[in-house]
């Protein structure tokens, strides 16, 4: 395709993108550089229906005019990032310093707050995303092989956990799972045990979620295989046949390595998703066993009474950096067969 | 009698109505737009302003659990998209710092003869908000359950864990305890209210630092730890709205509740009628031999914001004037525990009364309280959990609350 052309096509969307997402981002990077102003503070005598106190207040009227001098705030550099809240570069010093073996230093590392939302956003990420390339591929081909009056309706029933908002699709479950919804309820019988709980213990809540992700998520790449398996060329599948190949082994063999752009695609798209899980959290009210960088940024924006911009901003550039380097081996393996084609 | 003619008077007739109705708020013209958060008292509230409207007055409102997270923004433009913040104590400290609202002194001279000296909230020399009902969270108990075990009702914690433990030896009740331990605000709020208990203060005086790394915070986790022991597993979810079913099962006989609840439990449609009828309040519990309630008082009132008219202010004023007039009251007595002159209490008032009575403490109103609030809700339940140290749990949350105090330039 010329330049011309290829420049004709992209550029409505190229400048969506520079309006809708590299300023955005831009703005987060510099916001983050900021911190509030020191703030000016009074002492006054505050009365009200249960009586007075003396108590500090903000001074308005100076911190007005240092507001107007300098909008962004004091400029703290990359101060935030290191701060006790993100990555917490003095105190793992300071761990690392008074730990006496290296399950101290772990355990005291995972009680930061950041890193403690990393472990389960990692953790979320590498254990839903292939099992739902997996379950998403088993779907497709079992769907691929029933009877085709059938398939109308069992492809839209598979796809109904997409269909769902995942804040809906969390909340619904939620009930479900409280020691008096069914699931929960059916689990205590099954058990013979009736303190059991799955919003009790950290490890159930994690396992909890990750089921939902993957429940979430796998119609997603069950679609994605299904479209895969309509391409897939007969006359291979035929010559396997002839060559008496098993079910099995024209899956292995024909099946899955045609698919395998695809798995790809769906890893990086997974990838993606997954790295910034949020509203299961929301929906599990699950904060208390489980927080992921997004859920960070979340509370951080809802922090008391005044957002905590700068800090939310850190964050958000933590998790754009932990995306790239989650990706970078399938953008470079991609590049690779991108190369290789031509 | 000619169409003209007839519709001439039904136009003078309509226009000597709107003259009546603006004649009883008294506003000429001006517009009148309410932010509030979603309850019940405050829909009263906001009704009767609306009664305020007529041809020359728009009057709208905007009822919603997300106020506190739209009003600086929605205050900060020019003209300001709501004329009246509804807030609490909490909830004013943001427009306070950001210089979003307006003394009242001279609206209230002028057009606030129904308001007593308890409602005003004056910051330093000014009048900043005007007070209406009381809110503060209190002790919800089951009669018909103490009574059968021969239990008095608990005023300490001591002797409602003493109570916990008689009705699960008795095989009544496995989890007899109740409270809004959900991390994040609820679980925030119960640090405040059972630390304000001991009677000591959050920071150093007349400063941000923070002094709850004491025996008092060490005490206040302790009880904390207690309730949960004595609480259902699924403890971490509980927050206002997640007890009540709880409670409507039978499953808790002891509660700590907000007030503003306290209505709806004893209700005459309560899903759960029996208990219902078993429901009764009274104060909050003390903690560590102390005399008054382990609970924070607050207030909800209106605040007007800066960035308007003084036509549109003054007609916001009057209008929230008729909101909580003596009037509204009487036909919302049940709904809050009203500030109002003449106010008199009803059942579910009770609680909330125990608690004001026993000179319970306010909810701090200090710029920095906002931040202690956040690092207090995330930092607790690790402790609560059985996972780590009360002195590690009180370490995080001073780290917490140290590093968003400095980036909000509290502290350096």
């Amino acid at each position: 395709m010329p330049h011309r052309t290829f420049l004709a096509f992209i550029w409505p969307s190229l400048l969506a993108m520079i309006l809708f997402i590299a300023i955005p981002i831009i703005s987060v990077a510099y916001q983050s550089l900021y911190i509030e102003h020191e703030q000016i503070l009074v002492t006054s005598e505050n009365c009200g229906p249960f009586g007075c106190t003396s108590s500090v207040s903000v001074d308005r009227a100076a911190m007005a005019r240092l507001v107007e001098e300098q909008p962004a705030g004091r400029y703290n550099g990359l101060g935030t990032y290191t701060n006790a809240s993100h990555l917490a570069t003095d105190e793992i010093a300071a761990i690392v310093a008074s730990s006496e073996n290296f399950n101290e230093i772990r355990n005291r590392i995972m009680n930061l707050p950041f890193y403690k939302a990393l472990i389960f956003t990692l953790a979320y990420t590498f254990i839903v995303t292939p099992l739902v390339i997996v379950l998403g591929f088993v779907i497709a081909v079992v769907v691929n092989s029933i009877p085709q009056m059938l398939k109308g309706p069992v492809i839209f029933f598979s796809l109904l956990p997409m269909l769902v908002t995942p804040l809906v699709g969390s909340l619904v479950l939620f009930w479900m799972i409280d020691s008096r919804g069914i699931i929960g309820a059916g689990l205590q019988a099954l058990f013979g045990d009736p303190t059991l709980s799955l919003k009790a213990s950290p490890m159930l809540t994690w396992v909890t979620l990750f089921v939902y992700g993957v429940w979430h998520s796998a119609p997603f790449a069950f679609v994605v295989f299904y479209a895969g398996l309509q391409t897939v060329p007969t006359d291979t599948l035929e010559s396997a046949m002839v060559d008496g190949a098993s079910r099995w082994e024209r899956i292995r063999f024909v099946v899955m390595p045609y698919l395998l752009p695809l798995a790809s695609f769906i890893a990086l798209m997974q990838l993606m998703d997954n790295f910034r899980i949020f509203e299961p959290i929301i929906g599990f009210s699950a904060a208390a066993s489980a927080t992921s960088l997004s859920y960070l940024i979340y509370s951080d924006l809802r922090a008391g009474n005044s957002p905590l911009f700068g800090s939310a901003a850190a964050t958000s550039m933590l998790t754009i950096i932990g995306v790239i380097i989650l990706l970078l081996p399938v953008l470079h393996r991609n590049w690779r067969e991108f190369s290789r084609k031509v | 009698m000619s169409t003209i003619t007839r519709s001439g008077i039904a136009v003078c007739a309509l226009l000597s109505m709107t003259g009546l109705a603006a004649a009883e708020c008294g506003i000429e013209s001006g517009s009148v737009r309410i932010l509030s958060n979603d309850f019940a008292a405050l829909h009263a509230v906001a009704d009767a302003a609306q009664t305020c409207a007529s041809d020359t007055v728009e009057v709208t409102k905007n009822q919603t659990e997300e106020h506190k997270n739209i009003q600086v923004p929605a205050l900060s433009i020019d003209p300001a998209t709501y004329t009246v913040a509804v807030i609490a104590t909490n909830s004013i400290v943001p427009l306070l710092n950001d210089d979003l609202i307006r003394p009242l002194d001279d609206l209230v001279a002028e057009h606030g003869q129904q308001l007593t000296e308890q409602q005003l909230i004056r910051v330093g020399d000014n009048i900043m908000a005007i007070a209406f009902m009381a809110n503060a969270q209190h002790l919800f108990y089951r009669e018909d359950v103490l009574e059968e075990h021969g239990i008095a009702v608990p005023t300490s914690y001591e002797e409602v864990f003493a109570a916990a433990e008689t009705l699960r030896e008795a095989g009544a009740m496995e989890t007899p305890l109740a409270a809004s331990y959900k991390p994040g605000w609820d679980l925030g709020a119960e640090f405040v209210n059972t630390y304000l208990g001991t009677g000591n203060d959050f920071f150093a005086p007349g400063s941000a630092e923070l002094a709850i790394d004491n025996e008092d915070g060490l005490r206040t986790l302790e009880t904390m730890k207690q309730m949960v022991d004595y609480m259902d597993a699924d403890w971490a979810t509980y927050d206002s709205n997640g007890q009540k079913p709880v409670w409507d099962a039978g499953d808790v006989a002891l509660a700590i509740q907000w007030g503003s609840r306290a209505g709806a439990y004893i209700a005459d449609d309560s899903p759960a009628p029996e208990i219902a009828d078993a429901t009764a309040f009274a104060a909050s519990p003390t903690i560590a031999g102390n005399s008054i309630p382990a609970v924070a008082m607050w207030w909800d009132g209106f605040t007007i914001a800066k960035n308007i008219s003084d036509e549109d202010a003054e007609a916001s004023f009057i209008a929230m004037m008729e909101g909580i007039s003596p009037e509204m009251m009487q036909e919302n007595a049940d709904a809050a525990v009203w500030l109002i002159d003449g106010y008199e209490p009803t059942p579910a008032s009770e609680g909330v009364i125990a608690d004001l009575q026993g000179g319970a403490r306010s909810f701090p109103m200090l710029p920095y309280m906002g931040l202690l609030h956040t690092a207090l809700g995330d930092n607790l339940t690790e402790y609560l959990q059985g996972n780590e140290s009360a002195e590690q749990a009180l370490a995080d949350v001073t780290a917490a609350y140290t590093t968003a105090a400095r980036e909000a330039g509290f502290l350096n």
